[in-house]
């Protein structure tokens, strides 16, 4: 026998890219149960086709580039792309939406790029972009929330749906978002409470006429509150796990409630507050989940903040000046533009140097 | 009219502008090495001419003036690279005619076989090797290039170009050049009769 | 400690299994003598000693075997007593294991020693003897660098503070810690002796809060001591690294380009003010030093006193090794030890920890895979680098970039290897990296020199030419002089006669042209037998040819005989 020469250091945590996207995906369970229970069976679907091609697209593009395939399978790293865009879309949006996303996103954005670790946009997030911009409405139909699931279409309803845009009974989707709409009350053509709350004020509405449709009952929207609330939750899991560090939700959430709040004194009339802006729309998916993104995120800690500071002012500048409804994806991937000089300007000083990295 | 006047304020400024590139010309004048002595320190100084030049500087002269910069075989691709990079020019592959990269050696004189006819003395292009008529000669290996012109001219052949071996504080931690040691039956004998 | 004393902490940093009741359970030992030890010449930082002893004399324990010669070295010593077997290439205490020169010392078995020579009353004595005496014994720093201690001690500048580096933060290893346990007093003497030399600074003791006895017994010790205090500080890896001590205890950072005592600060290990004192109140050079024999590959685990020289053989086969499948033996601890593939590497004075561990309690490293920018290794590093960057530019050889993101301050600690979840073998790309620098470092230094010989040469042949063709040129002079002065004494004799000066003048430039004569004729000899020389005279006396034919004709053989050997291989 002979002795087995290795480099030091010998020990290692064990803590492998696999198990912190095992984390990862046990951390957004919550959110997606929260959207299962108001948004039905939509999101069930989208979640399995999504992994589904991710998987299949990761395989492709790692034969092409003749990469071990196992190995960057069992990393995880295509499911996490694939759920996080799969919870962004509209659970009822029909099924090639999320396969063209999918491919763009794996194929496109992570591999064209050179796969993990290399690309410079988030996956998931360019993905969502691209769906968004093609195709603005599928993208922007999302179902009222619904306390109770029964009140969405069922399963055979939701699947019909999905595959053929049409409920077995022959309604589209539209009319079973009217149907479900006017049977709650009011009906409004926009669905998510932000978009709800961006036409009521382009049509010269106070925020408080606004806010007084029945779907802002509680703190920041029926549903949507709780979904976002379960992400939260999940976040916190994450950093309890020091999978991800306070600083990029800190930055994220900080810099949106200080604009929401300082929009808030300077015009209430017009201007929704802070538990709106944080409890609406993908915030805390957004906070915990998106930003938080290691390979398109800024590197130390300094960074960080400023990056994640940098996405929360840009949610709040196109959420209420731009074109959009929601604005995390936007934001998000303007801030990966601006990661290469973040990271140079914040390189934390050498240990026994007087200045930063930047002079030798 | 308006022609004219806008003729002369061109003029104008160009004159200006002209004068306050002249004067950052001068004032804030850079001063490099010559472009020769930048080749020349890119280029290993091995002095071994397999370049076709009587030594490093001759070629670098010879490359300032346009010759191919991938002449030099113990300079290797890196070196091509960092010549190309410097002047702007396209890294060539190594010319395989003046000779292929190879490991560093030094020059060794077998001692008791070297007449002392100082033969190797005048052709080390470094002053590396000592020695005196009918004496024997020797290699400083510290100040040796390996450039090899030394053993064509010995009359009785005894100088041999050896590989350096590399001592423990130059090593450059190549884990898989460690000789693996088979540890011989007896003492695994022993160990297992402790398990 | 009364009153409450500020630390400072260093940044990242982490918690690796420590792993320390391995060993630390059980006294100090002592290992048989071996039958054989190796004794590499050079144990320390520098160049070896001199040689004084012969192959085939009889040493006894503690007689020195090298003395520091023309460097200044560290001397070595013989640790028992027996026969200089041979001196010879022995497979180094280095990671590469590469032979260096090494004494092979046949035991005898009778241990005998010399009578050692301790230093009289040393408190009365100059900070240049103890210093001296320091050096005649072998003292090397014991924390694992080894450099030189009286050297250490010797800087000029103003010293404030003494550390006593007791943090041994490594998980697994435990030698200060056993040795702080059983042998505190000693210890302490030997601080007062460093603080005696370099002018009494304030003494600080550090010790991590995992070794809450040695803690009690180093308190112990220095009661009724003023100017030397335990600071317990709290157990994170790598707070036992210098720098990062440093900044734990004064909060102060050594400059990238400096030394600690540029801040006033010297830092020693608890070994080596222990062989401090034993060298100066009991005359006792370096001999033995305390070694970690751990792992669970290990049967009998513990701290030995093993002799300098031992093989790692020799102490394996005492602590009982259960080899396994893949086994890996790690000299030092499992963040910054590396590991050897040869058993008849010697222990020397900077080897602190043996390490036999199984596949599971140190898994060997998996694959390595694509980082994912993830940042931990950057939360960890306590020299606030860029592991991640680093990694990238070393992968990309980018050593201008490296240079500028400071690769030179990793101190390799392994943190970041440690976190990383992708498994990348960040260390090994620095230090490849590090070696890669170095190496060009030195390659330009070399060319340097070489360039400057080549145009000092040129110099030298312009120079040589001109004085020959002056040469040439007066000969031809003296020639054309001498003739018409022939002439002239052929014709005016009695002029001759009468001028014997004169005469003696002419005959003196004759005889000078003929040797000119004679010596261009030599040249022409030798451009014909084909040698370029100008200046030497070719051998002339027949014993002399003689050996030059023989040479040729050795040389013509052997030619031949490749020749011929490669034909019949073709
Ligand atoms: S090995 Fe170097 S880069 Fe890595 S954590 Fe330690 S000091 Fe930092
Ligand atoms: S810990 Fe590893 S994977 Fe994470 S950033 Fe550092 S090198 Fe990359």
């Amino acid at each position: 026998m002979s002795f087995f020469i290795a480099s030091s250091p010998h020990h290692h945590q064990r803590r492998t890219t696999q198990d912190l996207m095992r984390i990862v995906l046990l951390a957004m369970v919550p959110g997606v149960l929260a959207q299962f229970y108001f948004f039905g069976w939509g999101i069930a679907f989208q979640l399995t086709l999504a992994i589904a091609t991710a998987i299949l697209t990761e395989t492709l593009c790692l034969i092409a580039r003749e990469r071990p395939i196992r190995q960057a399978l069992q990393d995880y790293t295509a499911v996490v792309t694939a759920v996080l865009l799969a919870v962004s879309i509209p659970p009822l949006a029909p099924w090639w939406i999320i396969v063209v996303g999918t491919v763009f996103s794996i194929g496109v954005v992570k591999h064209l790029f050179g796969g993990v670790g290399h690309n410079v946009f988030n996956p998931a997030m360019a993905g969502y972009v691209l769906l968004l911009i093609s195709f603005p409405v599928q993208m922007t139909s999302w179902m009222p929330a619904v306390n109770l699931a029964g009140a969405h279409p069922g399963f055979f309803d939701s699947l019909a749906l999905f595959f053929t845009q049409y409920t077995s009974e022959g309604f589209s989707l539209n009319q079973v978002r009217l149907v479900e709409q006017s049977s709650m009350l009011d009906a409004v053509v926009m669905a998510t409470p932000l978009d709800h709350l961006k036409t009521e004020l382009a049509r010269g509405f106070t925020l408080s006429e606004a806010l007084n449709h029945p779907m802002f009952s509680g703190i920041a929207g029926m549903g949507w509150q709780w979904v976002n609330a379960a992400y939260l939750l999940g976040g916190l899991f994450l950093l309890q796990q020091r999978v991800i560090t306070w600083h990029i939700p800190a930055g994220f959430l900080g810099a949106l409630g200080f604009c929401a709040m300082l929009g808030a004194i300077i015009a209430p009339d017009t201007l929704p507050g802070i538990n709106l802006h944080l409890f609406s729309g993908a915030a805390m998916l957004g906070a915990f989940f998106i930003a938080t993104d290691p390979v398109s995120a800024a590197t130390s800690n300094r960074g960080k903040l400023i990056y994640a500071a940098l996405i929360g002012v840009l949610i709040y500048v196109i959420r209420t000046w731009g074109g959009y409804p929601d604005a995390v994806a936007f934001a998000v991937l303007l801030a990966n533009l601006c990661v290469p000089v973040i990271d140079q300007y914040t390189r934390p000083r050498t240990y026994g140097h007087s200045t930063g990295g930047s002079s030798s | 009219m308006s022609l004219v006047t806008g003729i002369i304020a061109l003029v104008i400024l160009a004159v200006i502008f002209g004068l306050i590139l002249g004067f950052a010309a001068v004032r804030f004048r850079v001063d490099s090495d010559p472009i020769v002595e930048q080749i020349d320190e890119i280029l290993p100084q091995t002095q071994c001419g397999q370049c076709g030049y009587p030594g490093c500087r001759p070629y670098a002269q010879a490359i300032a003036d346009g010759d191919d910069l991938n002449k030099c075989p113990p300079g290797g691709q890196a070196t091509i690279q960092k010549l190309a990079d410097l002047l702007g020019r396209e890294a060539k592959p190594l010319d395989e005619a003046h000779g292929v990269e190879d490991i560093k050696k030094v020059a060794v004189i077998r001692e008791d076989e070297c007449i002392g006819c100082t033969k190797c003395i005048q052709a080390c292009p470094v002053d590396a090797i000592i020695g005196a008529t009918r004496q024997m000669h020797t290699v400083i290996a510290d100040e040796c290039t390996g450039c090899d012109l030394c053993v064509e001219p010995c009359p009785v052949d005894c100088i041999d170009m050896v590989a350096v071996t590399p001592k423990p504080d130059r090593w450059r931690w190549d884990l898989d050049a460690i000789p693996v040691q088979v540890i011989d039956a007896t003492t695994s004998a022993k160990e297992s009769q402790h398990g | 400690m009364a009153d409450v004393i500020q630390l400072w902490q260093f940044p990242g940093g982490i918690h690796p299994p420590e792993r320390k009741s391995l060993a630390n359970q059980s006294p100090i030992r002592h290992l048989p003598v071996p039958q054989t030890l190796y004794i590499p010449l050079r144990q320390h930082i520098g160049l070896a000693g001199d040689l004084i002893v012969a192959v085939g004399e009889r040493v006894r324990r503690g007689q020195a075997l090298t003395e520091p010669g023309l460097q200044g070295a560290v001397p070595v010593h013989a640790p028992t007593s027996g026969i200089v077997k041979e001196i010879t290439q022995h497979p180094s205490n280095h990671p590469s294991a590469i032979p260096e020169p090494t004494l092979v010392l046949e035991s005898d078995g009778e241990h005998e020693s010399i009578t050692f020579a301790r230093l009289e009353d040393p408190h009365q004595r100059s900070t240049q003897e103890l210093l001296a005496h320091i050096q005649k014994a072998g003292i090397a720093g014991l924390g694992g660098a080894a450099f030189p201690t009286a050297q250490k001690l010797r800087q000029p500048q103003h010293v404030d503070v003494l550390i006593i580096n007791g943090a041994e933060c490594e998980p697994y290893i435990v030698s200060d810690d056993r040795l702080m346990r059983e042998h505190a007093e000693t210890i302490v003497q030997g601080i007062q002796l460093l603080q005696q030399i370099i002018g009494r600074p304030e003494a600080i003791i550090a010790i991590e809060d995992n070794k809450p006895e040695a803690i009690q017994a180093m308190s112990d010790a220095v009661a009724g001591y003023s100017h030397m205090r335990v600071q317990v500080i709290p157990t994170l890896y790598p707070s036992g690294g210098e720098k990062q001590l440093i900044q734990i205890l004064t909060g102060k950072q050594v400059p990238a380009t400096g030394y600690p005592a540029d801040i006033g600060i010297l830092m020693h290990n608890t070994g080596t003010a222990y062989a401090v004192a034993r060298a100066v109140y009991h005359g006792e050079p370096l001999l033995e030093r305390v070694v970690t024999l751990t792992g669970e590959a290990l049967r009998e685990p513990g701290t030995a006193w093993v002799l300098l020289g031992t093989p790692v053989a020799h102490v394996l086969e005492h602590a009982g090794l259960v080899p396994g499948p893949q086994q890996r033996i790690i000299m030092g601890g499992p963040m910054m030890g590396f590991t050897i593939a040869d058993t008849r590497i010697p222990i020397i004075k900077s080897t602190n920890c043996i390490l036999a561990p199984t596949a599971q309690e140190l898994p060997a490293a998996a694959t390595e895979m694509p980082c994912i920018r993830c940042g931990h290794c950057e939360q960890v590093c306590p020299a606030s680098l860029l592991p991640q960057q680093l990694q990238w530019l070393a992968k990309a050889k980018d050593y201008d970039g490296l240079k500028e993101h400071h690769l030179a301050d990793c101190i390799e600690c392994g943190a970041c290897a440690y976190v990383c979840p992708s498994e990348i073998p960040l260390v090994h790309y620095y230090r490849k990296a590090k070696a890669e620098i170095r190496e060009q470092v030195i390659e330009q230094q070399k060319a340097d020199i070489a360039r400057q010989r080549f145009e000092a040469r040129q110099a030298r042949l312009e120079r040589e030419k001109q004085e020959r063709l002056e040469k040439h040129k007066k000969a031809a002079e003296a020639r054309e002089k001498a003739l018409a002065e022939r002439a002239a004494t052929a014709t005016r004799p009695a002029v001759d006669a009468q001028d014997p000066v004169k005469a003696a003048v002419a005959r003196a430039k004759a005889r000078k042209a003929a040797l000119q004569q004679a010596d261009a004729q030599t040249v022409q000899q030798q451009a014909h037998a084909d040698t370029a020389s100008a200046d030497q005279t070719p051998a002339q006396q027949s014993p002399q040819q003689a050996r030059v034919a023989a040479a040729i004709a050795r040389a013509k053989a052997k030619k031949a005989a490749a020749t011929k050997q490669d034909d019949s291989e073709s």
